[in-house]
């Protein structure tokens, strides 16, 4: 038998091509629900949202609330603390933001922050490490009393929640 | 790649055998396949490791069937376990300890292959598949330690699955996958448990590859040098059943001393203490096998470099077929490398120390030392030194050694029927 040297694909080979196609669309298809499953459903989806009342919060105070299954620091900062929040030169931050991008206008002293250390997922401890805002316990990231990173692994500073004064001494979450 | 024509005698088992040669396979895998008559101690976990894996099936699926996978009941289900279930204290000790034991079995297997050059041509596959079981079953204690939900296991998991939000642009919407939810929760401890269930199945399947490979090249030996002939090797059994026998009976000593006189020997008090998503414990650290990674994750002051190093520092011995540059491969036979050796294992060692203190002062400050010098080590004097070491000369047989120049058996030994 001569060699035959082929160029142009065959019509076999067309075949295969399409067979292997259309049997990669069909494992597409059915790994699509399959792994859209896993992520999170409709009732965790609900956004739920979390009322406080600040009334009981004394000045000097940090409470921690749940909001989605996540901690939320509420922090009823004092004079000192709010100052020392302010007076940080921006470039001595990791990642810069001005204490009042952090708080609504004319509350100052309240700082509501999400309490998750942004390095790996731990829950900062209140009152704690060099700038007397939280330290984490984990790997030892620092954070000011505008939840602010300064120190350690983590990149970030704490995280705001979407919240809004519902009265003076109130606040909804979410 | 049969070694034996067996033939059952039994009339049921030849009609069997016949349809399907599973008995033949069988023989020739386990009865008549020929060990290099070298082989010392060091060659027994494989056989270990293989028990492991049947003690953490058999445990795990009896310890199932009183388990519930619920945030509210999971580690209620755990205590009854404890307390109500007849011998289920044993169980879970066992299931517990076994964990634990494996990684000792597998980290001892690993630095054997490391020593004598297991990993070299023509074993890059065998390798490799090593390498994967290594990483299920990291993945599989890890999320089964998530199971019993206490403040360890879910911080662990909070930990653990955050250093996927490393990853730039996706890690969010990827760690938020992972979950379920927003954060560690109901729907995260199902899915573990699912997954955990899986995992040892799927390493069992990787494990029938892994010695596939192993039966098609042949085992390594302390010599590092290939089977010339059949003066070289013994028959599976009795020789390697024996000795392997032997190791395990030593190695479940060890085990049932933990299992009955130190069964939390190992493990954190804070994983009886119900999971508290509002609550970090102050000290969290991983179990000990997982030490040194996790020191390495610490070492480094960027969040996304320190996962990057945790990755890789796994990654890596998947190269290393071809990050040792030298032929030779028994560190017998190495000088230098045969110091190398030892200086890496300290380092693991150190690491794993380094690993279960607290991040700060100088234990950061070595921590980063031993991080350097892990990957310097693989990247840097595995390749270099292969140009620069001048190897002892190797035997010319494994047997010449032991039987002498004229091939006549000092004493010990069969030699293995080939194709009798
Ligand atoms: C590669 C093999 C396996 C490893 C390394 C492993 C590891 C672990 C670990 C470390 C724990 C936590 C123990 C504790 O602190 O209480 C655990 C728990 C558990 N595992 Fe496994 N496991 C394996 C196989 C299996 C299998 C095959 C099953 C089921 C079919 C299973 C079912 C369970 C259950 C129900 C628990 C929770 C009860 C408990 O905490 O003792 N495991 N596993
Ligand atoms: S989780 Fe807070 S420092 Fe790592």
């Amino acid at each position: 038998m001569s060699k035959t040297v082929t160029t142009e694909p065959t019509r076999r080979d067309f075949l295969y091509i399409a067979t292997a196609s259309v049997g990669a669309v069909g494992a597409a298809a059915v790994a699509w629900p399959i792994i859209s499953s896993m992520n999170p459903d409709a009732s965790v989806l609900a956004m739920s949202s979390t009322e406080v009342d600040l009334t009981p919060i004394a000045e000097g105070q940090i409470i921690t609330v749940k909001w989605q299954g996540k901690p939320v620091f509420i922090s009823h900062r004092t004079k000192k603390e709010i100052q020392e929040a302010e007076n940080v030169k921006l470039s001595e931050l990791p990642d810069p933001q001005p204490d009042s991008a952090r708080v609504k206008k004319g509350k100052e002293e309240w700082l509501v922050v999400i309490g998750i250390c942004t390095h790996l997922g731990c829950v900062p401890l209140g009152h704690e490490g060099e700038y007397g805002g939280w330290f984490c316990p984990c790997h030892g990231s620092v954070y000011d009393t505008s939840g602010r990173i300064r120190k350690g692994p983590a990149p970030l500073n704490l995280a705001l929640p979407p919240y809004e004064f519902t009265s003076d001494k109130a606040i909804k979450i979410g | 790649m049969s070694h034996s024509n067996y033939q059952p005698k039994n009339s049921v088992l030849a009609w069997i055998e016949r349809r399907l040669p599973i008995f033949g396979f069988m023989h020739g895998s386990f009865v008549a396949y020929p060990v290099p008559r070298n082989l010392n101690y060091w060659w027994t976990f494989g056989g270990i490791l293989s028990f492991m894996l049947g003690v953490q099936i058999i445990t795990g699926v009896v310890l199932v069937m009183h388990y519930t996978p619920t945030s509210l009941e999971a580690f209620n289900s755990v205590e009854k376990i404890m307390r109500d279930v007849n011998y289920g204290w044993l169980l879970r000790y066992i299931h517990a300890n076994g964990a634990s034991m494996f990684f000792l079995a597998v980290y001892i297997h690993i630095f054997r292959g490391l020593y004598y050059g297991s990993y070299k041509e023509p074993r890059e596959v065998l390798w490799i598949l090593g390498v994967i079981i290594f990483i299920l079953m990291m993945a599989t204690a890890f999320m089964g330690y998530v199971l019993p939900w206490g403040q360890m296991s879910f911080w662990a998991a909070t930990v653990i699955t955050n250093l996927f939000s490393a990853i730039p642009v996706f890690g969010k919407s990827i760690t938020q996958f992972l979950w379920g939810g927003y954060s560690v929760d109901e729907p995260t401890l199902q899915r573990f448990f699912a997954l955990h269930y899986l995992l040892p199945f799927m390493i069992a399947g990787v494990v029938v590859l892994h010695i596939w490979a192993l039966h098609h090249v042949g085992q390594g030996n302390p010599a590092g040098i290939d089977v010339k002939s059949d003066r070289d090797t013994v028959p599976f059994t009795p020789y390697a059943t024996v000795k392997d026998n032997f190791a395990l009976i030593c190695f479940m000593i060890l085990f049932a001393w933990f299992v009955f006189y130190i069964p939390n020997y190992l493990g954190h008090p804070d994983n009886y203490i119900p999971a508290n998503p509002l609550q970090t414990p102050p000290h969290i650290v991983p179990e000990w096998y997982f030490l040194p990674f996790y020191a390495i994750l610490r070492a480094i002051p960027n969040k996304l470099l320190g996962v990057v190093a945790l990755f890789s520092s796994i990654i890596v011995l998947a190269f290393l077929p071809w990050l040792d540059t030298s032929k030779v491969r028994s560190a017998r036979f190495r000088p230098l490398y045969k110091q190398f050796f030892w200086v890496l294992v300290v380092t693991c060692v150190g690491l794993g120390y380094l690993g279960s203190q607290p991040a700060e002062g100088i234990y950061v400050i070595v921590a980063r030392i031993l991080t350097a010098y892990y990957f310097l080590h693989f990247l840097v004097i595995l390749p270099v030194l292969g140009y620069f070491e001048t190897p002892k000369p190797l035997p010319k047989s494994i047997s010449e050694p032991v039987l002498g120049k004229s091939g006549v058996a000092v004493g010990i030994g069969a030699r293995a029927p080939r194709k009798n």
